[in-house]
């Protein structure tokens, strides 16, 4: 009996710190969009109901605020597991990848996307601590293979780096075409 | 019989077995990776496969997909560590196995049995076909608007003990979804004047921020580790054999498999839970559960890898996904003008039996390449989370910046990869957002067609197909309902516990 009393355990979900703040920020979120359905969807005058433009997104915020304002409910009742302000610095510290991922973005159409993306990998190894010779390799050789195979290779939608142009006329046509 | 000769005439190009053993192997070693599933595969290959061949661009991710758990079945047996989500319920048997000096034995039967659960799937859809393609048509836009409600609403109440988190986030998918130009009468919805706007959320952006993005900042952000050294030694042969002993669990396993795959927006996660059910009630010994019984990592095995196979029939008969990763799979359609639904099951048939027939060979390639190369996978799979992370973000920046040389579509991606991490870290489901976007945009088209003919509300459940999903969608929400009430007496409802080792809710 015990085994089945834990085999339940594995397929019930437990509620993790930062929930409350989860929970409240979604259900404000869920309400604002409800303030902004009548100005951010229109009514077509001489269409039935199932044709209209606002049906749907109606049906989508008012389930968001019904389904969010019970998800609240019931985690505000819960009792509160501590942590909660530590696990919200958690997810704000992926803002600093978003800032390199968003850098690595702007940066492809300007310098190039084999340049900058061996940049990018080994930034990332060493901002993720690795400091040996043999990751700091790994991780610009991996660069290396995705540009060779994605752009040089399976020729995959990617602008040319605007410094191409400025390369010798012998290597500016294979850099432009396949680096 | 013929159909089933030009659907293997149509996979004998070089470049769709090319795809299939790539997609193959790269599966078992992204199963195999604990941090990596397949839907952050899949969603990062999405739009390197709209250059190829619809069947190409298919088996390749229907490769993956098939092939993960095997892979996964490795991590969770040896270092209880599931390489998938879906592999939780592996490491339940599989483990105390190992820990006993039988790593070899279980890892065996979980290659055996994954392999009779995904030949089982893919012989009763072959079997299954041409009733398929009677039926299919009768799907109109009633049948195919009900039967995506009912993945939505499968979709929220599967999540038991999330249902409320489940419906809203299943509504945010809708509501993405409707976000931008509407198609008929041209008018804005939500769009707030911002012309990034007008044009919606990509489905693909969306899911490679979801699923990929954030797992690549979750693996950057949190303690680096590697799965540990470990060897199996032993033959990997033995486990050919113990199976037939526990035929009769492999073949319920499997057909539960089958039927979860083939329900949208069901999935693994309730065909492990039936068959394990089933096993652990069936056994002679049932006290063994949990702790290394064969019998229940072949219910678990088995169940997980019918599901794939499965899944397609929605997907193909009626253009309906039931979850993320065959959600996934419809896009590659869509960019091709291939429309999945009961004209492609009635007229392209071949084109069904070469995918199935994909999914054999696919079986067969990962069978042999495990019962070889499993030391070698060992090795492989040692890398560092956080160089994991890397390699993600860098593939992902692809995956989105291909589709249309976008920053904005990068910019958005990268806040659904925060959004994802957040949902990761509260083990909130993302799978309903990706299916309310995809069946919300269904369920919109099919009711404004579907009401036309549509005069009294009786009519739309009068056709015998529409009556039928309409009383299972009833059945669906007066077992639910009988289910809480049960729980509320028993007092057994999920309590507020903390952290603890649990059962994932993210699938891939």
């Amino acid at each position: 009996m015990s085994k089945i009393k834990v085999f339940q355990d594995l397929f019930q979900r437990y509620r993790r710190p930062g929930d409350q703040v989860f929970a409240v920020a979604f259900l404000l979120f869920a309400l604002f969009l409800l303030s902004q359905l009548g100005a951010q969807t229109d009514t077509v005058k001489r269409t039935k109901w199932f044709g209209q433009p606002s049906l749907w997104p109606s049906i989508a915020v008012w389930g968001m605020v019904v389904f969010g304002g019970f998800h609240a409910l019931s985690v505000v009742v819960s009792p509160r597991l501590p942590g909660r302000w530590k696990e919200v610095v958690f997810w704000l510290r992926s803002l600093e990848y978003v800032l390199y991922f968003l850098v690595y973005v702007v940066l492809v159409p300007l310098s190039g996307y084999l340049p900058t993306t061996l940049a990018f990998t080994l930034f990332l190894a060493l901002r993720a601590g690795f400091r040996s010779w043999q990751a700091l390799g790994l991780s610009v050789f991996f660069g290396l293979c995705v540009a060779v195979i994605f752009r040089g290779f399976l020729q995959v939608k990617i602008p040319a780096g605007r410094v191409y142009e400025y390369l010798p006329d012998t290597i500016r046509a294979f850099a432009l075409t396949y680096l | 019989m013929d159909t089933l000769f030009s659907g293997i005439t149509l996979l004998a190009q070089w470049d769709v077995l090319v795809a299939l053993v790539i997609g193959s192997i790269g599966g078992v070693i992204i199963g195999a990776l604990p941090g990596v599933g397949p839907a952050v595969a899949i969603a990062i290959l999405l739009p390197a496969t709209f250059a190829f061949e619809p069947l190409v661009g298919l088996t390749l991710l229907l490769g993956i997909y098939g092939s993960s758990m095997y892979g996964g079945a490795i991590p969770a047996i040896l270092i209880n560590t599931p390489g998938t989500p879906v592999n939780a319920l592996t490491t339940y048997d599989g483990y105390p196995m190992t820990k006993r000096g039988q790593g070899h034995r279980a890892l065996s039967l979980a290659y055996t049995a994954s392999f009779f659960g995904g030949i089982f799937s893919v012989v009763c859809l072959i079997v299954l076909s041409p009733l398929l393609a009677l039926i299919a048509p009768h799907f109109g836009s009633r049948e195919i608007f009900l039967a995506a409600f009912m993945g939505i609403l499968l979709v929220v109440v599967a999540h038991r003990g999330q249902t409320f988190a489940a419906g809203m986030l299943a509504c945010l998918g809708i509501f993405l979804n409707t976000v931008g130009l509407e198609p008929v009468k041209y008018t804005r919805r939500f769009t707030f004047e911002q012309s990034w706007l007008t044009s919606g959320f990509d489905l693909i952006v969306v899911v490679l921020g979801l699923f990929a993005i954030s797992q690549a900042f979750l693996l950057l952000i949190e303690k680096d580790h590697a799965p540990e050294n470990t060897h199996v030694e032993g033959s990997m042969f033995a486990g050919v054999k113990e199976l037939l002993g526990i035929k009769r669990i492999a073949s319920v396993s499997s057909s539960l498999g089958v039927l979860m795959g083939m329900i949208p927006g069901v999935g693994e996660f309730t065909a492990q839970f039936l068959s394990y059910t089933y096993a652990q009630k069936s056994s002679k010994e049932p006290e063994k559960f949990g702790d290394g019984s064969p019998e229940g990592l072949v219910a678990s095995e088995a169940a997980n890898n019918a599901v794939p196979g499965a899944a397609m029939i929605p997907l193909l008969a009626l253009g309906i996904p039931g979850e993320a990763l065959t959600a996934m799979m419809l896009s590659v359609f869509y960019v091709h003008n291939v429309i999945p639904g009961p004209q492609l099951f009635e007229q392209q048939l071949d084109f069904v039996m070469a995918l199935y027939v994909a999914l054999i060979l696919l079986n067969v390639i990962v069978l042999v390449f495990l019962l070889f190369s499993t030391n070698l996978l060992l090795k492989i799979i040692q890398i560092p989370t956080r160089f994991l992370g890397i390699m993600i973000l860098t593939l992902s920046f692809i995956g989105v910046y291909s589709l249309r040389n976008s920053i904005t579509d990068c910019a958005v991606a990268a806040g659904f990869g925060v959004f994802g991490l957040i949902l990761k870290r509260l083990n909130l489901p993302i799978v309903p957002i990706i299916l309310g976007m995809v069946l919300g945009g269904i369920m919109e088209v099919k009711l404004r067609s579907a009401m036309a003919a549509v005069k009294t509300p009786i009519d739309f459940i009068s056709r015998p197909i529409a009556a039928i999903i309409f009383v299972m969608i009833i059945g669906i929400l007066i077992l639910h309902i009988r289910t809480l009430i049960i729980e509320y007496k028993e007092r057994r409802r999920p309590e507020p516990v903390g952290p603890d080792y649990e059962h994932s809710s993210q699938q891939g």
